[in-house]
C-alpha cells in the first residue's frame, strides 16, 4: 500500500511537470508575433519589443526558457505579471483561498444533498417520484452553467429580493465570512450541477448493492430495512462517490470558473479569464499549473480513498 | 471494463462507477431469434425499444429541421441591426419579441441553432475520429508507443478542458473552424481513452493473431478490425461528446471569446441575458437556453439508449 502511494505520488509529479511542459509549448506556438506584441500592443516597434523580450527572458533558447521557468517554479516563484504589477505567486495566495472556499463549500452541499437523494431514488425506484428526480437532474446536468446561475439571479434576485446577485467582494477570502449571504447563490449555482450529477451516481450504487448477496444474509439475519440500508449498503454505496469526488476536481474547477464569471466574485478562475482576455501569459500559465496540480491530487486522493474505503481493492506492484 | 467507466459528464475523466442497467427484464425480451437478425437490427430494436431515445431522436430532428429547414420559412432579417425594434416584447408582429440589437428571437434560434449544432457535431466528430485513432494505435502496439501516447493523455486530461479552452481562444482568432477545433483539442482524450483500452484487449483476439500470421500489417489491423470492433463504445461517446461540445461552446460563449456578430449561437444569445435579469425580459433569457437544454438532454438520451444496444457485454443474451 505504501509503496503504490510512493509511486502514484511520483506518478502525480510527473503529470505536472508535463501539464508545465505542454502549456510551455502552447503559449510560444501562439500565432500573430508572439507574447511581446500581445502586451505592448500593434504599435511596438522592434527596439521595444527587443527590450520586453530580453527583460523577461524571452530571447533566451526556448529549452534554457523553460528549465529556467521550472528551476523557478520549484522555488515557488511563479513569475510576475505583465499587467497587474504583482507576482503570480503572490496573486494565487491572494485568490486561491477564495475558489476553494467557493469548491470545498460546494462540495460539501452536493454530498450533503446528492447521497441521501440518491440512496431515496434508490428505494423508490421506477416509481413517480423517481422519474420525476432522475428527469430534474437530467436537465440540470444538461443546462450550462451559467444560464442556471441567471435563473437563479432572477428568482432570488430579481423577483424575491432575497439575496445579492453577486458573490461576496473585498480580495481575501476574510472578505466572504461578512457577505455570506452573497455566497449562497454561487454556491447553489455550482452544487446544482454536481449534485445532478453525484446523485445519479449514488442512486446506481445504491441499486447495485442492494441486489448484493450480504443484503440478503443481513435481512435473513433479521436486520431491519433502515438498518441494511443504512449500515450495510450505504458505506459500500459511498466507495464509487468518493472515487468520484477526487475525479471530479478538474470538471468543478470549470464550473468554478464560469460562476465565478458569472457572480464577478474574485476566486482564481476569475483571475484566469480576466488575464486569458488581456493575454497576461505568466498568470495563465500559473493558473494552469495550479489547477492541473489540483487534478492530478484529485485523482491520487480517489485512488488512495478507494484503496482505503474498500478493503477489496489491493494494489499490487503490476 | 473501459466501456463501463464512461463518464457522463463533461470532464469526469476515467473510472466512473458503473451505471447499473435498468429494468433488465424489458431490455432482454427482444432477441427471441437472434439468428434471423443481424447486429444491428438487433441493436436498433433495443434503441426503438427505449422510449426516452425516441423522444431524444425526436428532439434532435425537430431542432435540426427548426434551424435548417425554419429560415426557408419564416424568413427575419439576422444581420442588420434595428434599434427601433430593440427588445420589442413577444407579440403579433415577433412571436417570441426582439433582442438588444433588434434581430427576431425565433430567427435568431434558427440562425444561432445552426452554428451550435454544427461545432456540437463537427467537434465531436473530429475528436472521435482523432481520439479513437491515437488510442486504438496505442492500445495495439503497446509497449513504449502506448506509453509515450497515453502519458501524453494523461498530462492533458489533467488541464480542466474550460482553462484549456479559454486559453486556446484567446491564442487563435475565433471563427467556426478554428472553433471545431479548438474544442476537439480539449475533447478527444475520453474516446482515445476508451478505445485504447478496447485494442487492448482486443488484440489478444484469435483473429488478429491470425490477421498478423497471414501477414496483415499493424495500421491493417488497427483500421480494419480493433476499430470496427470497438465501433459501440466509439458510437456512444460520440454521441455524449456532441452534448458536452455544445455546452463547452456556449460556456465559451459567455466568457466573451465565442463567435463574432452578427454570426451568433444559443450559448452567445444566452451570455447576453445576464444584463436583463432585472428588467423581467424573458424572452431574452429563457429560450435559447431551453434550446440548449433539450438539445443535449436529446443528445444524452440517445447516448444511454445507444448503450444499452451497442454495447453487446451489458446485455444478457
Amino acid at each position: 500500500m505504501l509503496g503504490y502511494i510512493i509511486r502514484r505520488v511520483l506518478q502525480a509529479i510527473l503529470i505536472t511537470i508535463g501539464v508545465t511542459l505542454i502549456v510551455f509549448i502552447l503559449l510560444h506556438v501562439i500565432p500573430g508575433g508572439g507574447v511581446a506584441r500581445a502586451i505592448l500592443g500593434p504599435r511596438a516597434n522592434a527596439a521595444q519589443i527587443a527590450a520586453f523580450n530580453h527583460e523577461n527572458g524571452l530571447d533566451q533558447p526556448l529549452p534554457t526558457q523553460y528549465l529556467t521557468y521550472l528551476w523557478q517554479l520549484a522555488h515557488g516563484n511563479f513569475g510576475f505579471s505583465y499587467k497587474l504589477n504583482q507576482s503570480v505567486a503572490s496573486l494565487l495566495v491572494q485568490y486561491l483561498p477564495k475558489t476553494l472556499l467557493l469548491l470545498g463549500l460546494a462540495y460539501a452541499v452536493s454530498i450533503i444533498v446528492a447521497v441521501p437523494l440518491g440512496i431515496y431514488q434508490a428505494v423508490r425506484r421506477n416509481k413517480i417520484d423517481d422519474y420525476v428526480l432522475t428527469g430534474a437532474s437530467f436537465v440540470f446536468y444538461s443546462m450550462p452553467v451559467f444560464w442556471l446561475g441567471i435563473i437563479l439571479i432572477v428568482i432570488f434576485s430579481g423577483a424575491l429580493h432575497l439575496l445579492p446577485s453577486e458573490g461576496p467582494q473585498g480580495a481575501y477570502v476574510t472578505d466572504d465570512f461578512n457577505q455570506l449571504s452573497s455566497l449562497i447563490l454561487p454556491v447553489a449555482t455550482l452544487a446544482l450541477v454536481t449534485i445532478a450529477s453525484f446523485s445519479r451516481y449514488m442512486r446506481s450504487s445504491t441499486l447495485e448493492n442492494m441486489v448484493q448477496d450480504y443484503v440478503r444474509t443481513a435481512k435473513a439475519k433479521g436486520a431491519s430495512n433502515s438498518r441494511v440500508l443504512f449500515v450495510h449498503v450505504l458505506r459500500n454505496a459511498m466507495i464509487p462517490i468518493l472515487t468520484l469526488i477526487g475525479l471530479s476536481v478538474g470538471y468543478v474547477f470549470s464550473g468554478a470558473l464560469i460562476t465565478e464569471a458569472l457572480f464577478n466574485y474574485p476566486g482564481m478562475g476569475y483571475i484566469f479569464w480576466t488575464a486569458a482576455l488581456q493575454q497576461d501569459y505568466p498568470i495563465i500559465l500559473g493558473v494552469i499549473v495550479v489547477t492541473g496540480f489540483a487534478t492530478v491530487l484529485g485523482s491520487l486522493m480517489a485512488d488512495i480513498m478507494y484503496a482505503i474505503a474498500d478493503p477489496r481493492v489491493r494494489y499490487r506492484r503490476a | 471494463m473501459s466501456t463501463l467507466d464512461q463518464p457522463r459528464g463533461i470532464a469526469i475523466p476515467l473510472q466512473a462507477p458503473p451505471v447499473p442497467q435498468e429494468k433488465p427484464g424489458e431490455v432482454q425480451d427482444v432477441a427471441p431469434a437472434y439468428e434471423a437478425q443481424g447486429v444491428w437490427r438487433l441493436a436498433f430494436n433495443v434503441f426503438v425499444q427505449h422510449r426516452l431515445a425516441v423522444i431524444g431522436l425526436g428532439i434532435v430532428i425537430f431542432m435540426t429541421l427548426f434551424c435548417f429547414v425554419g429560415p426557408l420559412i419564416y424568413h427575419t432579417d439576422q444581420t442588420t441591426v434595428n434599434l427601433n425594434n430593440a427588445e420589442l416584447a413577444p407579440g403579433a408582429g415577433h412571436l417570441l419579441g426582439t433582442d438588444e440589437y433588434g434581430f427576431d428571437v425565433i430567427g435568431r434560434l434558427m440562425v444561432g441553432g445552426q452554428t451550435s449544432l454544427e461545432i456540437g457535431i463537427a467537434a465531436a466528430l473530429v475528436a472521435t475520429i482523432f481520439g479513437v485513432l491515437w488510442g486504438a494505435v496505442a492500445g495495439f502496439f503497446g509497449g513504449w508507443v502506448d506509453a509515450l501516447l497515453m502519458r501524453f493523455v494523461d498530462v492533458m486530461l489533467a488541464i480542466p478542458s474550460l482553462f484549456l479552452l479559454l486559453f486556446l481562444a484567446v491564442a487563435f482568432p475565433r471563427t467556426v473552424p478554428i472553433l471545431i477545433l479548438v474544442v476537439a483539442i480539449t475533447a478527444w482524450l475520453i474516446p482515445a481513452r476508451l478505445v485504447r483500452a478496447e485494442a487492448l484487449t482486443l488484440r489478444t483476439r484469435d483473429y488478429v493473431q491470425a490477421v498478423t500470421m497471414m501477414g496483415g500489417g499493424g495500421f491493417r489491423i488497427v483500421l480494419r478490425h480493433i476499430i470496427p470492433n470497438s465501433i459501440g463504445t466509439i458510437m456512444v461517446n460520440a454521441t455524449f461528446q456532441v452534448a458536452d461540445a455544445i455546452l463547452l461552446v456556449a460556456a465559451i460563449n459567455f466568457l466573451g471569446l465565442g463567435i463574432a456578430p452578427p454570426a451568433t449561437n444559443w450559448g452567445a444569445m444566452l451570455s447576453g441575458g445576464v444584463d436583463f435579469v432585472y428588467d423581467g425580459w424573458w424572452w431574452l433569457i429563457y429560450p435559447a437556453g431551453i434550446a440548449i437544454v433539450l438539445t443535449v438532454v436529446a443528445f444524452n438520451f440517445i447516448g444511454d439508449a445507444l448503450r444499452d444496444a451497442l454495447e453487446v457485454r451489458l446485455q444478457k443474451r
